[in-house]
């Protein structure tokens, strides 16, 4: 279990809320993010979790509720803040007629502690493709570049918007790796994500956000467990699937098999087993819940 | 802020790398004003008094097609495919960002008024530039007001396929109007009306006083008065209705 790092958080929000005229995105999300961690924002699509990580970012304003993100308003948009943030958009797109290489060195120029630029190519896996334009590059490269595009200024906090919808497993594979070597240099991380093995694999903490608000949070294993730490499932006589969530799964076997012995039954396909973070997502994201 | 100052250049030999590179751009705001004088040029070879009157026609437009065409095409293109999100996210200062690109925009007109300058003197025996000081402030002017006009119109398309559609129904009205009535002394008076009114024939006066001769700066300064004015209300709606990012569908 992770302990959330003392001190400030790089992010806290509480009971923000966004309208788009009637219709209400972000409807009381309340989260802390400590620094050094990585957050991630876990939901279907449409859940308001762009919407909320965009306020953070300060392209949009909130309708409501508090933001700080290392201690300021993004809504203000100061210049002291983007120099401590990094952003990788869902889609960003890049100068057509520029190279990797070019357009990192215009980046650091931005920023007043830039990173090494050869550095960052290589973080990013870029060194092969650093003096091609921008045009010719393939999609992966295009989004290796989205990472280092963010990095260079050395940021102390990244927002990474569904980082890595639209990959083959492969490089969803090296683009989880780079996340990680960027928590290793001590980088707050706050990303959003409609995969549950990229939140279970890579977050410290995980939100699970559906129609505008926060359904449960908390580490991934802690949130598998949930309330429940255990779930016995059979089928019963008639053929159909029963569970059973317990705190005290030796109590309830007793109670079932004691029952099914008595009965002469045998309890088809009995299982204990600890509910995982998709049980919990799909049970608290399916539309009737 | 030197700060500020160093990234607008910085910015600017960015936007100048970028224009070198992409090819047809290249083309579209040098060869083809070019191409345009050379052959009316050549059709209207011998009448000096009618070459007079095709080297400034063709620079004006040079100017609205290298500020308005280009910064509306490319504005819409950096929005729709989130090249000015990107930006928008980061610490160069919007300032910096639009000083670079409205200073491409002006060393791209200035070379042009030198080529056609250049071509008219050397092809159709034009004279060096009357009015220098005239020259100077309406091509300023001038870039100006179109840059900010295309800044603006970027906001009234909708997707980068239909940019050339709105760019043209706009351009190619105003080009027609704004010639027919320079060169035609037999323009209807409605017509004329409109061209006075558009910011190009005005432009177009002020680039003739100054190549090709003819009263000085204050002569014109009701032309100026008039390409002022559009620069003023383009500014207003350049900034106010700018957008950094794609609409929402």
């Amino acid at each position: 279990m992770i302990e959330p790092v003392s001190g400030d958080p790089a992010i806290e929000v509480r009971d923000l809320r966004k309208r788009y005229g009637e219709f209400e995105a972000v409807r009381g999300i309340d989260i802390t993010v400590a620094r050094g961690e990585v957050f991630a924002l876990l939901g279907p699509n449409g859940a308001g979790k762009t919407t909320t990580v965009e306020i953070l970012e300060g392209y949009r304003a909130r309708s409501d509720g508090e933001v700080s993100v290392l201690g300021e308003d993004p809504a203000k948009r100061s210049l002291r803040l983007r120099r401590r943030i990094g952003i990788v958009l869902q889609s960003g797109g890049i100068y057509s007629y520029v190279t990797p290489r070019e357009a990192l060195r215009h980046w650091a120029s931005f920023y007043p502690h830039a990173r090494d630029v050869d550095e960052v190519l290589d973080l990013a896996g870029l060194r092969e493709a650093a003096d091609v334009r921008s045009r010719r590059l393939s999609g992966g490269q295009l989004r290796r570049l989205d990472f280092a595009l963010a990095i260079v200024g050395d940021p102390e906090l990244m927002f990474l918007d569904e980082p890595t919808t639209g990959f083959d497993p492969q490089a969803r594979r090296a683009a989880w790796d780079t996340v990680r070597s960027l928590r290793e240099l001590g980088k707050t991380i706050l990303l959003t994500t409609h995969y549950l093995e990229e939140a279970q694999t890579l977050a410290d903490r995980v939100a699970i956000v559906k129609d505008g608000r926060v359904l449960a949070i908390g580490p991934p294993r802690e949130l598998g467990v949930g309330a429940a730490h255990y779930r016995i499932s059979y089928r019963n006589s008639a053929g159909e699937l029963v569970e059973r969530d317990t705190d005290d799964p030796t109590a309830l076997l007793h109670e079932l098999t004691a029952e099914a012995l008595a009965r002469g039954e045998r309890l088809e396909e009995l299982s204990v087993g600890r509910p995982t973070l998709e049980d919990v997502y799909l049970e608290l994201t399916a539309a009737d819940a | 802020m030197p700060d500020a100052i160093a990234l607008s250049w910085r910015q600017y030999r960015l936007e100048r790398r970028m224009f070198w590179r992409n090819p047809s751009a290249a083309f579209f705001n040098f060869m083809l004003p070019l191409l345009i004088l050379a052959g009316a040029g050549a059709a209207l070879s011998g009448n000096q008094h009618q070459l007079n009157r095709l080297v400034p026609m063709i620079a004006g437009m040079s100017v609205m097609s290298t500020t308005f065409t280009a910064l509306a095409y490319n504005v819409v293109f950096l929005r729709e495919r989130g090249v000015l999100k990107r930006i928008r996210g980061t610490p160069l200062p919007t300032i910096s960002y639009f000083a670079g690109v409205a200073a491409n925009a002006v060393t791209n007109t200035a070379l042009q008024i030198v080529i056609i300058d250049l071509a008219g003197k050397l092809l159709f025996g034009i004279g060096w530039p009357a009015h220098v000081d005239c020259l100077i402030v309406f091509v300023l002017v001038g870039v100006v007001c179109f840059a900010a006009l295309g800044v603006a119109f970027a906001h009234a398309i909708p997707n980068f396929e239909s940019t050339a559609a709105y760019v043209n129904a706009v351009f190619l009205p105003v080009v027609a109007v704004s010639f027919y009535a320079f060169d035609s002394s037999s323009a209807p008076g409605f017509v004329r009306t409109i061209a006075d009114a558009l910011p190009l024939k005005p432009l177009i006066q002020g680039l003739s006083a100054a190549l090709v001769g003819g009263k000085g700066l204050g002569a014109h300064l009701d032309e100026l008065a008039v390409l002022a004015l559009w620069g003023v209300f383009g500014c207003h709606l350049a900034v106010r209705g700018f957008s950094w990012e794609q609409r929402r569908t």
